[in-house]
């Protein structure tokens, strides 16, 4: 939890900024039998990044990286839209149903194309993956021939764009495999294998762990939640764009896993880290827009605060500049808080 | 080295021709007025931003479609919305040795060096509807587009009459297309000048909405909350009108009543938007400039001189005239 806490005071830091330059940030009300409000917004713009980073967590946690899931997003939105088209009634539950397995089966498919690479020819992952990040476009382009294609499909626009019981649906979705994941990797050993095969895949295949087996499944994963992340932004603004869809999603959701405090070298990850990462990346977004930061200078204040989130998360910058309040921490304290994490 | 290149294609065009036809007198008189003529196939290097809107599809098969019907030998590339990826392209045009190289630049500036590049190897460049900054015009032949300060003066007008007899404040929201793109430079400054005679257009909020439906909708909830009182809205494009659309009414106000739109581009889904009564008011930017696009090469590689700016034929719709020209549209 101490690691979580300086991401959660950023976290804070950029609401507070809200509460003051903007107007009615904090109000939540209830139109057309849901809720509305901008902190809503940034759960509901927000669910396909963490669904991404969640993905993204995993595989690198095995020391691993995927940049394909930006791609991944743009060939599910693009299948699935495309199957949808092809149906005789767009309304119809059952179809709608199908044309999202079919996306998200071709999205597992490609993780384990990405698995297959990376575990069994022993190529590294990060060119693994960069080979689908780039066909990928292709492909998503070659499904939709180039268009955006537009659906008019009430069931499919639930998925991104509706809501249930009053909440946005697919944070409804992130709640499911969030929970689901946090599941398999705490209370079942999973959690435990994956960061054995991050720390030393060679190791844990002597001690007995299926190391080739553990990384495909988790390339698949992030697939399948990239996938996932895919349907809900194209079923958000019902319709498709390969080209545009998932642009750069990859290095948002790199980014969020680092902010909430997983190591790139693998070995160790934080799942509600990468949440609250991914939560701050989007309410800098909405921030942006909301106080009106001038469109040319968009990046480079997002930058900045990145910038800043990132020093502040580094213990051996937080060492040089509070050297006067906290000493560095030796080596016991990061080894237990990591055994605090895994519990 | 250009001619070695010229003599493969002179016997590409003659083997094409008798293997096609089977008419060797139509070949042997094609290859004859070529040579006479100096001018073997055309070969065009095209360079697109990327298929970000129906527009932009429009756009390419008008060019694909041309260069056949041309007969211009087309190489086209996809940035996909990145201005790395098309200067790549257009370096490995040059590399490639095309006889003329047509694009539509992602954004305004940082052209010269690749320009200069073509220049130096004396391949002629052609700007389509997008224009670059760059001080020295003798980088490029000429610049075939829509006028951009136009369409957003055009936008600016109809505003201005719908509200001629408000007194009260006019609170303008701005989606603008890519920032550092030439249609959202313009667009907005055209906008700009002629709502800026009267104090009473306010335009309180302008964002980068990228020219796509999930970003137009994105940063119109945004507007939505930090600013209650909307009573226009200004899109650079219809995409992000269509994706702003959804944000209005999932807000639970009415699209084109509460809030009045005016988007610019008039592809099918902003006219059917427009036929609908959810847009007010569409500015066209004609993207079918392929044919006047071949003319044009053809043209500066026979050596004719030609206007260094060439507009395309635009109109504007209102929704009676949306439901009219909504069934006879191509894109």
């Amino acid at each position: 939890m101490k690691r979580l806490a300086w991401p959660l005071g950023m976290l804070a830091a950029l609401l507070l900024v809200n509460l003051i330059f903007t107007d009615h940030f904090f109000q939540i009300e209830i139109k057309d039998g849901h809720l509305y409000g901008s902190l809503i917004d940034i759960f509901r713009f927000g669910a396909p990044l963490i669904l991404v980073a969640l993905g993204m967590t995993l595989v690198i946690a095995t020391s691993g990286i995927d940049l394909s899931v930006g791609s991944v997003v743009a060939i599910s939105g693009a299948m699935a839209c495309l199957q949808i088209t092809s149906l005789s009634s767009q309304d119809s539950i059952g179809g709608v149903l199908g044309a999202a397995g079919i996306a998200l089966g071709l999205a597992v498919a490609l993780g384990v194309g990405n698995g297959f690479l990376v575990a069994v020819i022993g190529i590294q992952p990060i060119i693994a993956t960069l080979i689908l990040m780039v066909a990928g476009r292709g492909l998503a382009q070659l499904i939709s021939d180039g268009q955006i294609i537009t659906v008019n499909s009430a069931p499919y626009k639930l998925i991104g764009g509706g809501y249930w019981l009053t909440l946005p649906f697919g944070i409804i979705i992130v709640a499911v495999v969030l929970a689901l994941t946090a599941f398999f990797t705490r209370r079942l050993a999973l959690g435990l294998l994956i960061e054995s095969v991050g720390g030393n895949a060679e190791a844990s295949r002597l001690s007995g762990i299926r190391s080739r087996g553990i990384l495909i499944v988790v390339y698949a994963f992030c697939a399948l939640c990239a996938g996932i992340a895919g349907l809900m932004i194209s079923s958000n603004v019902s319709s498709a764009d390969g080209n545009n869809a998932g642009l750069w999603i990859e290095l948002d959701a790199i980014l969020a896993v680092v902010i909430g405090g997983t190591s790139l070298a693998g070995g160790r990850f934080s799942l509600s880290g990468t949440v609250l990462g991914a939560l701050i990346i989007q309410t800098l977004t909405t921030t942006i827009y909301s106080i009106g930061v001038p469109p040319e200078t968009t990046l480079l204040f997002k930058a900045l605060v990145v910038t800043i989130v990132c020093l502040l998360q580094s213990p051996a910058f937080r060492a040089k500049v509070f050297r006067n309040r906290r000493k560095p921490a030796p080596p016991a304290v990061s080894a237990e808080e990591k055994v605090t994490v895994a519990t | 080295m250009t001619l070695l290149k010229k003599i493969i294609a002179l016997v590409a065009v003659g083997v094409l021709a008798t293997a096609c036809g089977g008419d060797a007198e139509t070949g042997a008189s094609s290859s004859a007025s070529s040579s006479s003529g100096g001018d073997s196939t055309i070969t065009m290097g095209f360079a697109q931003v990327g298929a970000e809107s129906g527009w932009r599809t429009a756009n390419t098969k008008s060019v694909q479609e041309a260069a056949k019907a041309a007969g211009i030998d087309l190489k086209f590339s996809d940035a996909q919305q990145k201005q790395e990826n098309q200067i790549k392209a257009i370096r490995s045009y040059i590399q490639q040795k095309v006889d003329v190289i047509a694009f539509s630049p992602v954004v305004e500036s940082g052209w010269d060096t690749v320009l200069m590049e073509a220049k130096t190897a004396n391949i002629p460049v052609i700007l389509t509807d997008r224009a670059v900054d760059s001080a020295d015009t003798s980088l490029y032949k000429t610049f075939l587009g829509s006028d951009f300060v136009e369409e957003g003066k055009k936008a600016g007008q109809w505003l201005v009459e719908q509200y001629a007899s408000e007194t009260g404040d006019v609170n303008i929201v701005e989606l603008q297309g890519t920032t550092g793109s030439a249609p959202a430079n313009d667009r907005k400054s055209g906008f700009a000048e002629v709502i800026g005679a009267d104090p009473k257009f306010k335009v309180i909020a302008s964002q980068s909405g990228d020219f796509t439906r999930a970003k137009g909708k994105e940063v119109m909830d945004a507007f939505l909350k930090a600013n209650p009182d909307i009573d226009v809205l200004y899109a650079h494009n219809d995409d992000m009108g269509l994706g702003a659309i959804e944000a209005i009414e999932g807000a639970g106000k009415v699209p084109g009543k509460d809030i009045k739109i005016i988007t610019v581009d008039a592809v099918k889904d902003g006219m059917q938007a427009l036929a609908d009564g959810k847009i007010n008011y569409i500015v066209e930017c004609s993207p079918l400039l392929g044919p006047q696009l071949m003319d044009l090469a053809k043209k500066v590689l026979a050596g004719e001189t030609v206007e260094t700016r060439v507009v395309t034929e635009e109109t504007t719709f209102t929704q009676e005239q949306a439901k009219t020209a909504l069934p006879t549209r191509q894109y």
